[in-house]
C-alpha cells in the first residue's frame, strides 16, 4: 500500500576544511512513502539542507564528501550511479525548488527558455513545442500574460513570480519526487501563502512526492503529512505530524514549539517571556560522545552524556531519540 | 512631562530619485514614506510591520535622522529635530540609538568588542581606555556575554551573541528610545526567544522604549504596546497589540494575520487570500492603494485614499469601509 519511494540509511556527509573534520549530517534514516508530504525542520546548520543536497549528489566535493550511506529511490541506489544516470534523473524524476530563486535561476536566459529546457534534454521535445508547454505551465503556475513573458528575464519579475517559474521548471516533466528547499524563506508572508497554496495543489495534480525543507513550524504544520526534525546532523524526532505537535517527545522539539511566540497569545495573556532554549547549538566539528543536545537540556543526565541515543519508538511512527524514553522518572522529577 | 511624548512624528514624507529620467526633468520619484503620523511614549513598544518595500525601514531611518524626510517633521521629547544642527544635534542622538537586523554586516569584522560596544560614547565623549573597558565589561554583563569576549573579533560569536553585542552597543549611551530593525528576523527561532526576551528585560530595567520594526506578526504581537501596519509607505491600521489579531479592521491586516502559517496542524487555513504581488511604489495605484487587491474594493476606493481615522477608542484604520460608505 505505502511504497517507499526514497529511502534513506544512515547517511553521513562530512565537510574537511581547515578548523576539522565538521560532521554536517550524521547518520540520518528516513523513508519518504508516494506521494507523501515530509517535512524536514530544524535550525541553521542542523544539516537539513545537506541532505537534501546529498539525494541528488549535489555536494560540492570537496571540501565536501558522503562518508557513508544508501539512498534508494525506486530500487536504485543513487550514490552508486556515474554522473550521466544521476542526470537523467535530476530535473526528470526528482526535482528541486531551491530558497533564492534570483541565484538559482540563469540570469541572462528568458524564462520561456529555461522553463522549457527541462523537456528538450529529457524527453526530446522541438525547441517549439518545449516553448508551447512551457507557456502552458507559466500559466499553470498563474503567472499572469505567460504568453507575453515568455522572453522575460528573471531580473524583470517579483521575488513571488521568479518562485513561480522556479516551480514551473521543476514540475514540467511531472516528477516524482520534488525536494523544496525553503521555497518560501525569502518570500513577504501573504506570497508564501500563495506559493505553498500552489505547490500543494500541483503536487496533488501529479502525484508527486514532496519534500520540503523549513525552519518554519508554522509552514511544515500547514503542509506536511510527516515531519522530521533534525538538531546537529541528526534526526532527533519523527513522527505523523500531529504527534509532532501536540504529543512531541524530544526536549528539543518541545522546547522549539514553547519558544515561538504565537499569534493570539495576547488574548490568552501570553505576553510575559518566551521559553528559552539555553545555549547554543554544538560546533559541528565538535566529538560529542552523548546526546548532542545534552548542554541544553533541561532533563539531562548522566547516561545522557555517556551514550547517545538511538531513535527509540514512542508510539507507532513516532521516534524521538532521547533517554527519557527508558528514564520516564526523569522527566517527572522536572515536573 | 507625562503628556509630552517621547516620539512625535509627523506627516513625514520621504521620496528617493530614481535613477535619472531620459530628460533632465523627468526624474522618476518613489515615495517610500507617503504622510506618516504616530506618537511613542515613554516605556512603549511600537511596532511598524508591513511586507517588504512597505516603507518600515525607511521610516526607521528617518526618525534618527540617519536620512533626511522631503517633509513633515520629528518631535523629540517635545524638541523639533528636524533644523538641529552639530552638537545640538549630537546631544539628542545619544538618547536614541538603533539595532539592525544583520548581527553579521552591522559589526566592524575588524573591531574588538570592547571597542565595538563603546563606540557611540566615543564619539560623544571620548574615555581613557581603562575606563572605557568598565562600561564595555558592564554592557557585556548586562546583554548575557562574559568579560573575557571583551578582547574577541565579530567572527567569533555566533548570530545571536553578535545581536547581544549589538544591543550592548545601542545601550552604551543610555538611549531612551531604540529604533529595532527587524533584530530577531536572522535568528534561529531557539535563539530568536532569547533576545526578544533580553530586549524585553531591558526595557524594563531602563525604562526604554522601542520603535520595533518587524515582518514577523507573531513576534510584533507579542513584544508590542501598539502595531501600525505599513502598506506601500501609509500607515492603514494602527491598533493596540490586544486587539490586533482579533479585530483587524483593514482588510489588508486581515490578510496578512490569515497568511501567517499557524504552528498548528489542526487548523490549517483555507488559502482564500489576497492576490497578487505589492503594486511598485514607483506608480502606486490612485485612491487607497491596497484596492488591486482588495476583495472589498468599490468606486471610492478607486478615486480616493482614505484616510486614518479612529475607528473605536485608540483603533485607528484607513479603510473606506470604515466610514460608512461601503458594506
Amino acid at each position: 500500500m505505502n511504497q517507499k519511494l526514497l529511502k534513506i540509511r544512515d547517511l553521513s556527509v562530512q565537510f574537511h576544511n581547515s578548523e576539522g573534520i565538521a560532521r554536517a549530517v550524521d547518520g540520518v534514516s528516513f523513508d519518504l512513502a508516494a506521494g507523501e508530504t515530509l517535512g524536514l525542520v530544524g535550525e541553521s546548520g542542523c544539516g537539513k539542507s545537506v541532505t537534501a543536497l546529498s539525494i541528488l549528489s549535489l555536494i560540492p566535493s570537496p571540501p565536501g564528501r558522503i562518508e557513508s550511506g544508501r539512498i534508494h529511490f525506486e530500487n536504485q541506489d543513487l550514490l552508486a550511479l556515474d554522473t550521466e544516470k544521476l542526470r537523467r534523473i535530476r530535473g526528470r524524476d526528482i526535482s528541486m525548488i531551491f530558497q533564492e530563486p534570483m541565484t538559482s535561476l540563469n540570469p541572462v536566459l528568458s524564462i520561456g527558455r529555461q522553463v522549457a529546457e527541462p523537456l528538450i534534454v529529457h524527453k526530446g521535445y522541438s525547441k517549439s513545442d518545449a516553448l508551447a508547454e512551457a507557456t502552458a505551465w507559466l500559466e499553470h503556475v498563474k503567472i499572469p500574460a505567460a504568453r507575453n513573458r515568455l522572453g522575460d528575464y528573471p531580473h524583470q519579475l517579483s521575488g513571488g513570480m521568479r518562485q513561480r517559474v522556479m516551480i514551473a521548471m521543476a514540475m514540467i516533466c511531472r516528477p516524482k519526487l520534488l525536494i523544496a528547499d525553503e521555497p518560501t524563506t525569502a518570500l513577504d508572508v501573504t506570497i508564501q501563502a500563495q506559493i505553498l497554496a500552489l505547490m500543494l495543489e500541483l503536487k496533488a495534480q501529479m502525484n508527486t512526492s514532496l519534500l520540503l525543507i523549513t525552519h518554519d513550524l508554522g509552514v511544515v504544520a500547514q503542509v506536511a503529512t510527516r515531519a522530521l526534525v533534525m538538531y546537529a546532523g541528526q534526526i532527533v524526532e519523527e513522527g505523523p505530524i500531529a504527534d509532532i505537535f501536540d504529543q512531541q517527545f524530544h526536549p528539543y522539539t518541545q522546547g522549539l514549539l514553547k519558544s515561538m511566540p504565537r499569534l493570539g497569545d495576547r488574548l490568552a495573556g501570553g505576553a510575559g517571556r518566551l521559553d528559552e532554549i539555553p545555549g547554543t547549538v554544538p560546533p559541528t566539528t565538535a566529538r560529542i560522545t552523548g546526546c548532542k543536545f545534552a548542554d541544553r537540556c533541561a532533563y539531562v543526565f548522566e547516561t545522557c552524556r555517556e551514550r547517545q541515543p538511538a531513535l527509540f519508538q514512542i508510539r507507532p511512527g513516532h521516534r524521538a531519540r532521547c533517554w527519557l524514553k527508558h528514564y520516564p522518572e526523569r522527566r517527572r522529577q522536572r515536573g | 512631562m507625562a503628556d509630552v511624548p517621547l516620539l512625535k512624528v509627523n506627516e513625514l514624507v520621504k521620496e528617493f530619485p530614481l535613477g535619472r529620467g531620459l530628460f533632465a526633468r523627468t526624474r522618476a520619484r518613489v515615495r517610500a514614506v507617503d504622510g506618516v503620523s504616530f506618537t511613542v511614549s515613554r516605556g512603549e513598544t511600537f511596532a511598524l510591520v508591513g511586507e517588504s518595500g512597505c516603507g518600515k525601514t525607511t521610516l526607521g531611518r528617518l526618525i534618527l535622522r540617519l536620512i533626511e524626510p522631503s517633509s513633515g517633521d520629528i518631535e523629540f521629547d517635545g524638541q523639533n529635530i528636524q533644523s538641529l544642527r552639530g552638537n545640538q544635534m549630537r546631544r539628542v542622538r545619544r538618547r536614541m540609538q538603533i539595532i539592525f537586523q544583520d548581527p553579521h554586516s552591522s559589526l566592524d569584522p575588524r573591531m574588538k568588542v570592547d571597542t565595538i560596544v563603546t563606540e557611540p560614547l566615543y564619539a560623544i565623549e571620548p574615555l581613557p581606555r581603562d575606563q572605557r573597558r568598565e562600561v564595555a565589561a558592564a554592557l557585556l554583563e548586562k546583554v548575557g556575554l562574559q568579560p573575557a569576549d571583551l578582547d574577541k573579533y565579530p567572527h567569533e560569536f555566533s548570530g545571536g551573541q553578535r545581536q547581544r553585542i549589538g544591543i550592548a552597543r545601542a545601550l552604551c549611551v543610555q538611549p531612551e528610545l531604540i529604533v529595532a530593525d527587524e533584530p530577531v528576523s536572522s535568528l534561529d527561532v531557539s535563539i530568536q526567544a532569547q533576545i526578544i526576551n533580553l530586549m524585553q528585560d531591558l526595557k524594563h530595567e531602563f525604562n526604554l522604549s522601542y520603535v520595533f520594526i518587524s515582518h514577523d506578526l507573531s513576534v510584533v504581537e507579542h513584544v508590542s504596546n501598539r502595531i501600525a501596519v505599513m502598506y506601500l509607505g501609509t500607515i492603514v491600521e494602527l491598533a493596540p497589540a490586544e486587539e490586533f489579531s482579533i479585530s483587524p479592521r483593514h482588510p489588508y491586516t486581515a490578510a496578512l494575520l490569515q497568511a501567517v502559517p499557524m504552528p498548528d496542524p489542526h487548523h490549517r487555513t483555507e488559502p482564500a487570500l489576497i492576490a497578487g504581488d505589492v503594486p511598485s511604489p514607483i506608480d502606486p495605484p490612485a485612491g487607497c492603494a491596497f484596492h488591486p487587491r482588495c476583495s472589498h474594493a468599490f468606486d471610492s476606493c478607486r478615486a480616493e485614499r482614505p484616510p486614518l481615522i479612529e475607528a473605536t477608542p485608540q483603533h485607528f484604520v484607513a479603510c473606506w469601509l470604515n466610514e460608512g460608505k461601503g458594506l
